[in-house]
């Protein structure tokens, strides 16, 4: 029973970790970009919400707020981040890693360091069932609402111009240039895609967990560890390493908790040892 | 003849060993302290040892606090657990740091670039959850305490490091000229010259038949090593090692004072740390919002001085070569061509 207790909490851990992961991977992907600033993001994406919410609903804040942060984001594209591509990769890190500060301490300005917790509607705060107590229907609403996101997010990048453009500028961008595609105009969408992607799993947690400016940076790490796992380049790859570092580090903490997050580290470097391009890399991405 | 036998830059090496051999009866004079020399040597250690890697071979590492952080933990452990010995103490640092980085270096050798900085930064966060959960023997969140460095034998002689804050200082003034020395010896031999190879142009490195990968796992390794020094040496400086030390915001740290001095240069790190430690300091003491003030450094260094402090002074050279040359495309022939 405390198996499949830890499973399902895995798989839902995982999901979260799988939407910031496809986020990052995207930007990652197309603009050959790290972005530290993701939970920055992510922390932003909540506290926005949290302002909306008592004005327009949550519902209305769950997709409004995501579409303000990613305009932030596309607006930092455009001005900073832009005039880094095709430098050595070094420096969007660097500028990444400063603005995850800034946005950091910017939250902790405007909206103060203590957390603050944000109210769901009260029919997803409660409990499934008597017998189920401990899946609360708000952990079912997130896993669902990723769930749709992901699937929505795939099916864009498989039907839609715009998204194939995407997909192929990932295996080779002079090709995509060269036939005619504005570059340029592609990176800054799927940047703003990446952001709305972290700033609405901003909006999920703060459901789950209370805001706090630094309640993105545990997360980063392990999106970065199921990227490295699934493969860098491969978007099915980060979906997968997402599930199964969650599920790992759950089921790890059945019976060694203080290894939880360490395992899913241990994770990575077998995987680097037996298959160093990832479960579902292709040989010779970005390197 | 002597001058001969001295390096080209002779000048330059004197005033910059003078500035630091006397920075305790300089510094107080315009309103620095001790420990802050102190504190400037050691991250101006770890940034001059990460850019061995960083500037010298071409590889990014932004992982590189938690061989800082295991230098600090193998120092800190000895002195706790083990025996009252500085000297062992670092011994012990460094050996920490350097079979840790030699051990996850081999693992990711192979990477480049983005993905290469990516499992950097990844394994790094290892050691920082090792530390953090690892609270009995580790201190936890606590930090590894107490533990104080001892003062040093040197035969009839005992060196008080411990309350003397000028002697403390040209003990890590010594260790840190070690490890400038060693850095500066590898990078003119053979090894730090195959590297620069690589950093220009890995692909045509292959073709004349270095083995990249082993030259890049040395050269990781050997960095590993010396910021492991520096990590030790700070575990010294505050009698104290914090799982902070390991994580991911100290690599960018020590990234960004090797980038802001110039990470084409040997001494730039050092001159990037000076800066960074010193602004650090006084924000800090003057503001709440410093992170912001921080993160400002990253995003204007990146933006306007991407070649850093030392590369601004850089291009001022190649700003006259570029005069010089379009003066003599304007007339004014010369007689030779030197």
């Amino acid at each position: 029973m405390i198996y499949i207790l830890n499973l399902a909490n895995g798989l839902m851990i995982g999901a979260f970790y799988v939407l910031m992961a496809l986020g990052l991977s995207l930007i990652l992907n197309l603009s050959n970009v790290i972005n530290f600033a993701h939970g920055g993001f992510l922390a932003l994406g909540g506290y926005v919400a949290y302002t909306l919410s008592p004005f327009v609903g949550f519902w209305v804040a769950l997709l409004l707020s995501p579409l303000i942060v990613a305009i932030l984001g596309i607006v930092i594209e455009r001005t900073m981040i832009r005039r880094l591509y095709g430098r050595d990769p070094l420096y969007s890190l660097l500028l990444t890693f400063g603005l995850a500060f800034i946005l950091e301490d910017g939250a902790r300005w405007w909206w103060g360091a203590s957390g603050i917790p944000f109210t769901v509607p009260t029919f997803l705060s409660q409990p499934l069932s008597e017998s189920f107590f401990f899946i609360t229907r708000y952990r079912l609403f997130m896993v669902l609402m990723v769930v749709l996101v992901v699937g929505a997010l795939f099916l864009f990048l498989r039907y839609t111009r715009v998204g194939v453009r995407i997909r192929a500028g990932t295996l080779d961008l002079d090709t995509v240039s060269s036939l005619g595609v504005n570059v340029r105009a592609l990176r800054t969408f799927n940047f703003g895609l990446g952001i709305f992607l972290a700033a609405f799993s901003g909006v999920l947690a703060s459901g789950q967990i209370s805001l706090e400016p630094t309640m993105g940076a545990p997360l980063v790490m392990p999106s970065f560890v199921a990227i490295i796992v699934g493969g860098v380049g491969s978007l099915t790859g980060t979906l997968l390493g997402g599930l199964l570092i969650g599920v790992a580090a759950a089921i790890t903490t059945v019976f060694w908790p203080s290894a939880s997050e360490a395992v899913i580290y241990v994770m990575m470097a077998a995987v680097l040892l037996v298959r160093p391009r990832g479960l579902m890399g292709e040989e010779g991405m970005l390197s | 003849m002597i001058a001969q036998a001295l390096p080209r830059n002779w000048p330059k090496l004197a005033a910059i060993w003078a500035v630091l051999l006397l920075a305790p009866y300089w510094m107080p004079l315009i309103g620095g302290y001790t420990a802050l020399g102190t504190n400037v040597l050691v991250f101006g250690l770890a940034a001059m040892a990460l850019n061995f890697l960083l500037g010298f071979t071409g590889v990014l590492s932004f992982g590189h606090a938690a061989y800082f952080g295991l230098g600090a933990y193998g120092a800190g452990l000895i002195l706790k657990y083990v025996y009252s010995s500085t000297l062992l103490a670092l011994a012990a640092g460094v050996a920490l740091g350097t079979v840790a980085g030699a051990l996850l270096g081999a693992l990711i050798v192979r990477r480049r670039g983005v993905y290469f900085a990516m499992c950097t930064i990844a394994f790094g966060q290892v050691f920082y959850y090792i530390a953090f959960q690892w609270s009995s023997f580790t201190g936890g969140d606590d930090g590894l305490r107490p533990f104080q460095r001892a003062p040093i034998s040197l035969g009839p002689w005992t060196v008080d490091i411990l309350s003397n804050q000028i002697a403390f200082y040209y003990f890590v003034l010594a260790c840190f000229a070690v490890g400038v020395a060693a850095m500066a010896f590898l990078l003119r031999s053979p090894f730090g010259r195959t590297l620069l190879a690589i950093r220009e142009n890995e692909r045509r490195a292959r073709f004349l038949g270095i083995p990249i990968e082993r030259h890049i796992w040395l050269a990781f390794t050997v960095s590993c090593c010396f910021i492991s020094l520096a990590g030790a040496m700070n575990g010294l400086v505050n009698n104290f090692a914090n799982p902070r030390m390991l994580d991911y915001n100290q690599s960018g740290q020590i990234v960004i004072m090797a980038v802001l001095g110039g990470m084409r240069s040997f001494w730039g790190p050092l001159v990037g740390a000076a800066v960074f430690v010193t602004l650090q300091d006084y924000l800090s003491s003057q503001t709440q919002n410093w992170q912001s003030f921080l993160g400002m450094v990253f995003v204007l260094s990146v933006l306007f001085f991407p070649r850093g402090i030392l590369g601004i002074r850089l291009s001022m050279a190649s700003l006259k070569s570029g005069w010089a040359q379009l003066a003599s495309l304007l007339g004014s022939p010369r007689k030779d061509a030197a």
